[in-house]
């Protein structure tokens, strides 16, 4: 099995196809990949795109794969989508597959969904595209759901973050007022071939003349992602995000930063996980005593912590 | 040298789905029964990648491989299936995609079956088939390939 490694690190793509899932499901091998790879990422630039449902975030990236590959660069998309929180399946989008891509080695697309995890991230978004920077694509895009809280996350994760706005969804720039807006370093109003977009992209313009100096900078894009109208110049933002990034150090800063909040995800989840195991065992007596007050919850929570075993096992014994 | 490691001892919170590619290969606008198929199978459990209408067996081999699927369910009402099916199996079998279940359903004559069972298609679904019955079927037979545990 460990032959799919070396088949990976030969560049084949059917085995990274392969290798991702072993990633995504945490499998021995994906374990031993993940940490084996990572010494080999840091070339790619992260691009996350969020932005509601419907905003165009899928058709905006199958327009930016379309240019990037104009310009030469490889692209890689992971594409989330939520699960159904009742039985955990999920129907995936369609949109970036409309490309004409079919033989062209310069462009991978993956979906993936959220798998229980409320909010727009999957659990091995990150790791999943630590393998795809180590395969060598020079862009990597990660779509997400965003959704006021959740598009904070997304901005953690990546190294430009771009917004999709769209005129109609009313109450998004409402929602931007609470603090979204620090989050984009690049608006994009899509569906600017739609009558009401001169009233967003008006709305957001002043919405950041009031908000001062630290937002006024961030470029917004009206585009028509559907005729690829304003895309070219999206794309150049982006690249331009990523020379200013390197220019005033920034770069780094951010990917610790990314690295981290990766570190908090990963040990968070496993706190869960054993939390929620340790809840699962609690005797009928531990239940009982709870249900007739003779522990308080709080007392209970602390018993709980301290018979957690907090280790994060990587190696087999 | 990899070494070997080892999932984090717990209780997983998701389980391993199999993952199931939809595709409508080439001129073909019916796109009802692909999706309600879609939408039984994501009931069922399953991650389901619609293709979108209009595909080429390239594209789909292309996706199935990308999306490393278990499962290539092929719907198929414009007449075209044994035009389309052999270029998409031998396209599958070019990306390197011997192990995945090859599914059909649509308008397709019962005398056409075997032809399609011969090219490596493990079953075809006609219209009025109940949804559970296919659902069963690719649980049964989709290949036994580690996805983790
Ligand atoms: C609705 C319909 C349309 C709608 C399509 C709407 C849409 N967006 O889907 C419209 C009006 C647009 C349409 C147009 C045409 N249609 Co029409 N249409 C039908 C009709 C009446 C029902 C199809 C349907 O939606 N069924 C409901 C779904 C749920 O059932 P299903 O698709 O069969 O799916 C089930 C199974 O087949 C199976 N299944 C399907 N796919 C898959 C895939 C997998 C992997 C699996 C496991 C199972 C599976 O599971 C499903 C659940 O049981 C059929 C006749 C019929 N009774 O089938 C004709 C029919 C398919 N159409 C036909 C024709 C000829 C056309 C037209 C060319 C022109 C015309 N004469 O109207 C155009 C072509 C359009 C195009 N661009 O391709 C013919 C096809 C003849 C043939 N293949 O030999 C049919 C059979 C009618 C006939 N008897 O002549 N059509
Ligand atoms: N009018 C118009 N429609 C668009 C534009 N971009 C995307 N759409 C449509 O908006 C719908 C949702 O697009 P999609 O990319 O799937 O949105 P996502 O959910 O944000 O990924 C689709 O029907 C697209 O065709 C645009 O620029 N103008
Ligand atoms: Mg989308």
């Amino acid at each position: 099995m460990s032959d799919l490694l070396a088949r990976v690190r030969a560049g084949d793509r059917r085995a990274l196809a392969r290798l991702l899932t072993h990633v995504e499901n945490r499998t021995p091998l994906g374990l031993a990949a993940e940490r084996e790879f990572f010494r080999q990422t840091g070339r790619a630039h992260l691009v996350g795109i969020t932005g509601p449902p419907g905003a165009g975030k899928s058709t905006v990236i199958a327009a930016l794969v379309r240019e990037a590959r104009r310009l030469g660069l490889t692209i890689a998309v992971l594409a989330v989508d939520p699960t159904s929180p009742i039985t955990g399946g999920a129907v995936m989008g369609d949109r970036i597959r409309m490309l004409d891509i079919a033989s062209d080695d310069g462009v991978f697309v993956r979906s993936l969904t959220s798998r229980g995890r409320s909010g727009g991230l999957a659990p091995s978004l990150c790791t999943m595209a630590h393998l795809l920077d180590a395969f060598g694509f020079d862009l990597i895009v990660l779509e997400t759901v965003g959704a006021g809280q959740d598009d904070v996350e997304i901005a953690r994760l990546a190294d430009t973050t771009v917004l999709v706005l769209v005129p109609g969804l009313g109450d998004h720039v409402q929602a931007l007022k609470a603090g979204t807006l620090e989050i984009a370093d690049i608006f994009v109003v899509n569906k600017a071939d739609l009558p009401e977009a001169a009233r967003l992209l008006a709305d957001l313009r002043s919405l950041q003349r009031l908000a001062g100096t630290a937002s006024s900078h961030i470029p917004i894009h009206a585009t028509v992602a559907t005729t690829g109208d304003g895309i070219a110049l999206l794309l150049q933002s982006i690249l331009d995000h990523r020379k200013q990034l390197d220019a005033t150090g920034q770069r780094l800063e951010r990917l610790q930063r990314r690295l981290l909040s990766e570190v908090r995800f990963l040990a968070l989840e496993a706190l869960e996980e054993r939390l929620d195991s340790a809840l699962a065992a609690l005797s009928e007596d531990e239940r009982a005593a709870l249900g007739a007050r003779q522990v308080d919850p709080r007392t209970l929570a602390a018993r709980l912590l301290e018979g957690l075993q907090l280790n994060l096992p990587l190696e087999s014994r | 040298m990899v070494e070997q490691a080892v999932a984090a001892t717990g209780r997983r919170r998701w389980s391993r789905p199999l993952r199931v590619l939809i595709a409508k290969p080439g001129l073909d606008g019916h796109d009802r029964g692909a999706k309600v198929l879609a939408r039984a199978l994501r009931d069922a459990g399953m991650e389901v990648i619609y293709t979108g209408l209009f595909q080429t067996p390239e594209r789909i081999a292309r996706a199935a491989a990308d999306e490393d699927v278990d499962v290539v369910g092929l719907s198929i009402l414009s007449g075209a299936h044994n035009q389309l099916f052999p270029l998409i199996m031998q396209e599958l079998r070019r990306a390197g995609l011997d192990d995945v279940l090859v599914v059909a359903g649509g308008i397709i004559p019962k005398e056409d079956i075997p032809h399609l069972h011969a090219l490596g298609i493990a079953a075809v679904f006609g219209p009025g088939t109940p949804l559970h019955e296919i659902i069963e079927f690719i649980r049964e037979h989709a290949p036994d390939r580690e996805r983790g545990s």
